[in-house]
């Protein structure tokens, strides 16, 4: 079995290599270094590597001056200090001028653990898929997360890519293509579909083998790309099982579960569960007890199915 | 031209019914001076890779840069009547994505001076030889984060970027020096590592010595702290905050035109 790997680390080597086949390539932080594991590219190419200090509005400020120019900028913070810290920034000097600055954001969700509150970003995607023209990602493994990071490195326009801080199984091989805008099925299935994101793409796979132990069939789609949403599989998922739980570690408000309601509702409504934080702050822990704590464990992904299906039957 | 520009100014913002003439009317001789004397530009090619930069931080001063942009020929100044009116491309505040030389979307102040520094460590890294020269209200110099770009800007030795601040010392609220305090101002740009010059910011002859000064500036970047009037050139506008964000009815109109009259 492949041992887990870092997104962390992934994002931290990739930048290294793009920084070597483009020299337009250049990287802001805002003294997270060696957490964001911009430090490699650092070592590599300090003369294109700016440390803003702890200023993270003026980071994506000066990203943006630096795209209009050429550049292409790659700025790292922990998700929660971007786009949150910084958002009309990114609104008003990358968002509204569609500028090719991409932010890729480590530390995500619940699983950032111990640090607590202050540091679990539950609110970044909504922020981020609020902005027209983004593109935004999120990750289920270090393999994906380099592909993600060679695609926003290739494709003009904004980027949010979200990372968290563990280290995560390795969900795909060396030959995997990331697409951007496409779901990947993960799984086949008949009754139900779970789409997860990120971290959360893991546990349902979990969920789904233990449910098929118990004879119930599920489909499991990886929904890495949040925006734009692939709203095809989405409707397929619908017509084909029937039954729809979304799984992601950020808030049920604006997150994977709204973006999955709203193509519903507009194409075809059928029951939906969500997995996520429900409206509420959290606090520290390890990531196991958080994620146990505030409900978005395989087990209660396998809860939500089971519930979605019988309102199935019951509709 | 001074005269003309201001001229743009009233007619554009009494026609648009909305706008802001105070602050527009104060920074005329700087934004003058740079597109006539100072900046290397070529309005039929307003995406040439060597030309300096003008970053508007200020964005609701965004009449004064279209007046300007308009008399160099980056478009019709018949257009300058189109103010703020639906599909113009001359939007309210300052929109690099509507307008031909408008290098930066501002209108959130306090964005400008680290748009520039990107800016100017792309100049850098590329080798180009382009200045960048940015425009910051007193008022705006409220926000956090001018001085965090100020402190990086020092700390990047960036001498290819000149900060001027339209010093009118007034805002929204009246005052600068009722609403918050900012002296000692010149001193705080030094202290942040800036090389300083202060001029009167409607003297030509004080605005063209200063950019001249600025090139020979090496290993930090130049604040050039511009005393002006808000409201400059029309007796009942000058230091009245009411014309921050106010345009002029059609009486006042015709009264401030005859009062900038050749
Ligand atoms: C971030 C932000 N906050 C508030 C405003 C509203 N606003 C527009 S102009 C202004 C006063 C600006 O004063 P100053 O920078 O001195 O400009 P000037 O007096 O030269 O017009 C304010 C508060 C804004 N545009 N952006």
């Amino acid at each position: 079995m492949t041992p887990d790997a870092s997104q962390r680390e992934a994002y931290g080597q990739t930048l290294v290599e793009l920084g070597k086949e483009n020299r337009d390539i250049v990287v802001l932080d805002a003294d997270l270094r060696p957490s964001t594991m911009t430090s490699f590219f650092a070592k590599e190419f300090p003369e294109r590597t700016f440390d803003c200090g702890i200023a993270e509005q003026n980071m994506v400020s000066i990203a943006a001056g630096l795209a209009a120019s050429g550049k292409i900028p790659f700025a790292s913070t922990f998700a929660v200090f971007a786009p949150g810290r910084c958002f009309d920034q990114i609104r008003m000097s990358i968002a509204q001028p569609h500028l090719n600055v991409k932010l890729v954001t480590t530390h995500s969700g619940l699983t950032v653990g111990e640090d607590g509150t202050s540091h679990q970003s539950l609110e970044d995607l909504a922020l981020a898929c609020s902005l027209p023209g983004f593109t935004v990602i999120a990750p289920a493994d270090a393999i994906e997360a380099t592909q993600a990071v060679r695609t926003a490195a290739a494709t003009n326009g904004p980027f949010y890519i979200r990372l968290c801080r563990p280290k995560l199984p390795v969900l795909h091989d060396e030959n995997y293509r990331f697409e951007l805008g496409k779901a990947e099925v993960m799984r086949q299935g008949t009754q139900a579909t779970i789409m997860a994101i990120g971290t959360r793409v893991v546990a349902a796979l979990e969920a789904a083998e233990n449910l098929g132990r118990d004879g119930i069939d599920c489909r499991v789609l990886n929904m890495s790309t949040l925006k734009p949403i692939d709203e095809a599989a989405i409707i397929k998922a619908a017509n084909d099982t029937g039954a729809i739980v979304t799984a992601e570690e950020h808030m049920e408000h604006g997150g994977l579960g709204s973006i999955v309601a709203r193509v519903l509702a507009r194409n075809r409504p059928v029951p939906l569960e969500f997995v996520a934080i429900k409206d509420t702050y959290a606090e520290s822990g390890s990531p196991a007890d958080l994620l146990k704590k505030y409900g978005l464990t395989a087990g209660d992904i396998e809860r939500a199915v089971r519930s979605v299906i019988s309102r199935k039957k019951a509709g | 031209m001074a005269r003309r520009i201001r001229r743009h100014i009233i007619s554009m913002t009494g026609r648009a019914g909305s706008g802001h003439p105070g602050g527009s009317l104060s920074a005329v001789e700087i934004v003058s001076t740079l597109y006539f004397r100072v900046l290397k530009h070529d309005p039929q090619h307003p995406d040439w890779p060597e030309r300096d930069r003008f970053v508007l931080s200020k964005g609701h001063s965004a009449p004064l840069l279209y007046a300007v942009l308009a008399e160099c020929g980056y478009f019709p100044i018949d257009e300058l009547a189109s103010l703020r009116q639906i599909n113009s491309r001359l939007q309210g505040h300052a929109d690099r994505t509507c307008t031909a030389g408008v290098e930066m979307s501002s209108g959130a102040l306090g964005q400008g001076l680290s748009f520039s520094i990107g800016i100017a460590l792309a100049g850098r890294l590329d080798e180009q030889p382009y200045r960048v020269y940015t425009l910051l209200g007193d008022g705006e110099c409220d926000e956090g984060q001018v001085w965090e770009a100020a402190m990086a800007a020092a700390h990047f030795k960036l001498d290819n970027l000149v900060a001027i601040v339209d010093r009118n010392g007034q805002q929204i609220g009246g005052w600068t020096c009722d609403v918050m305090e900012l002296e000692p101002f010149t001193d705080k740009w030094q202290a942040f590592g800036w090389h300083t010059i202060e001029v009167d910011g409607h003297d030509f002859t004080q605005l063209i010595d200063a950019f001249e000064k600025v090139k020979t500036i090496k290993g930090q970047p130049t604040a050039i702290i511009a005393h002006t009037v808000k409201g400059k050139g029309v007796s009942f506008m000058e230091n009245n905050p009411d014309f921050h964000g106010k345009a002029p009815d059609a009486e006042q109109v015709e009264l401030a035109l005859k009062e900038l009259a050749d």
